[in-house]
């Protein structure tokens, strides 16, 4: 296996996260048709690892296997130590659709989790104002999702997504649906989250810019069926800001990602 | 406001063109009042027999509900099962939309036979025609909901239990009162059939005595009566939609 952090130096903790030589052949028509062919890649606690490809190329497939959402055909999927092959407790899924619950309120859709697991207590609730208050929304508790725009509905799902701290937080494409802006302005707000919150992240996007902005290391993913073409540890020091985009390490790093995808030529 | 003035100006202006187009066809082209009474002859026939129309609209208003309430509390759970079971499904979904193809009136005289000519029948018949909506909705309904939220009910280990009363059920709400509507509605039909097939009370009866007796005014009386019973059936619909769905109501888009 590649190791990715030797950057980093050596005598590093062993990783928390690992996916080995994984496969995914899913059935379609009694044809077998492969998504996912032999992919590893490994990520510390608290890292933020993004997964670029494009559209279709099997990188959700990588992130649903790794939230035990779809069993692998092939290899292993490890999370601090445990191997993963069915839903487990610590999750947080975030999609590329808000998919709140138009029929309970902007708390309630972020107290599901805490329903579900038997914890909606007042500390829930004390917990679920200032996530809330953390992204913007406070004053919106009461509010039913269709009385907000796109980006604060995904800052609801965002805020549902980490109301139970997961260990692990899955998210797909969760900002390919809003503008630009909103979108700039969600990548921040994904960092203070996390650096709130200390939530190690994987990331699905096909954007370059966001892929490196956000994370920690960056796992290049080629068409369908997915192998990994490249990774690139990303040592840009947090915080970051929209200073960040235009540094010069920022636009190499652009530029390599854009090689291993094949759409910039050397 | 005037968006608010015309949402009832308009429609009462309309049935008031169609009234007084009523009324003028049959003054100005003297048209017997057996083939056809005035408006105000009718509305005569309403006043003076306002106790019968009210004795019997109750009865024939109870068969309706009775005939509604069944259908879904036999529709629903009925959908819910064909929706979780394949098996089921694929043996009985295929004869319920067949039973469909039975021309609903055809079966009011076996229900005769089996259920007398009491309110049972009638509202057996209510039930019948008011069935396959709240079915068919309903399991559309259940069908429908989204995808990313049942794998969220996954990644967070929800029971089957869990998945189906916090996502499934609501989400299949709105599809439910779309069924519940159509329901009410034809469970009037149903009723109404039911009591021309065979009954002593009821407007069915009351509507068919009348034209035997060639009281025209009454006839259309309680054929008036009865849209209102059907109106004011919906409206109760409409009224348990908004007070168990209050997030599809107050949401008219970002005021």
């Amino acid at each position: 296996m590649r190791v990715t952090k030797d950057a980093k130096g050596a005598g590093a903790p062993a990783p928390f996260g690992r996916v080995v030589n994984v496969t995914k052949t899913f059935d379609t028509a009694g044809q077998p048709v492969p998504a996912v062919k032999d992919v590893s890649f490994q990520f510390r606690k608290g890292d933020l690892i993004a997964l670029l490809g494009p559209s279709g190329c099997g990188k959700t497939t990588v992130l649903k296997m790794m939230g035990g959402l779809i069993p692998a055909s092939g290899g292993l999927l490890e999370l601090d130590g445990k191997a993963i092959d069915a839903p487990f407790p610590g999750v947080g899924v975030v999609f590329q659709a808000p998919t709140l619950m138009p029929w309970r309120s902007v708390l309630g859709n972020v107290l599901f989790p805490m329903e579900v697991i038997g914890k909606n207590d007042a500390r829930a609730k004390t917990r679920a104002r200032e996530i809330l208050k953390l992204v913007g929304l406070d004053g919106f508790e009461n509010a039913y999702p269709r009385q907000l725009s796109g980006g604060m509905q995904q800052r609801v799902a965002l805020c549902r997504a980490i109301i139970h701290e997961p260990s692990i937080l899955l998210m797909d494409e969760p900002f390919g649906a809003l503008d630009e802006l909103t979108r700039l302005e969600m990548n921040d707000l994904l960092l203070d989250l996390r650096r709130v919150t200390g939530a190690t992240v994987l990331f699905v996007t096909h954007s370059i810019s966001e892929a490196i902005y956000l994370s920690d290391q960056v796992v290049v993913f080629s068409k369908r069926p997915a192998v990994i073409v490249k990774e690139l540890a990303i040592e840009i020091p947090y915080p970051r800001s929209s200073k960040t985009r235009f540094l010069p390490e920022f636009i190499e790093l652009e530029r390599q990602a854009g090689v291993a995808l094949g759409i910039v030529h050397q | 406001m005037s968006k608010h003035a015309a949402r009832f100006l308009y429609p009462f202006a309309g049935t008031l063109i169609i009234i007084l187009a009523w009324h003028y066809y049959v003054v100005l082209f003297h048209v017997p009042v057996v083939v056809l009474p005035t408006p105000m002859q009718v509305l005569q026939a309403m006043v003076k027999e306002w106790k019968v129309l009210i004795e019997e609209g109750w009865i024939t208003a109870l068969e309706c509900i009775y005939g509604f309430a069944l259908a879904m509390a036999i529709g629903i759970p009925i959908a819910v099962i064909m929706t979780y079971s394949r098996i089921a499904n694929q043996m009985f979904y295929p004869l319920l939309v067949a039973s469909q193809s039975i021309p609903k009136v055809a079966v009011a005289p076996i229900l005769l036979v089996w259920f007398g000519t009491g309110i049972k029948s009638k509202l057996a018949m209510a039930f019948v025609i008011a069935f396959f909506p709240v079915v068919v909705d309903t399991a559309t309904g259940l069908r429908s909901t989204s995808p990313e939220l049942i794998e969220l009910a996954r990644s967070l280990q929800c029971t089957r239990l869990q998945t189906f009363f916090k996502i499934q059920l609501p989400s299949a709400l709105p599809s439910i009162f779309s069924g519940a509507k159509i329901a009410v509605t034809l469970s009037v039909i149903g009723a109404v059939i039911g009591e021309f097939i065979g009954s002593n009370e009821g407007l069915g009866n009351l509507l068919l005595t009348a034209n035997s007796q060639l009281n025209s005014p009454l006839v259309w009386a309680s054929l008036t009566v009865l849209s209102v019973l059907g109106v004011i059936l919906y409206g109760f619909v409409v009224v348990a939609e908004r007070l168990l769905m209050p997030w599809a109501v107050d949401a008219d888009p970002k005021h």
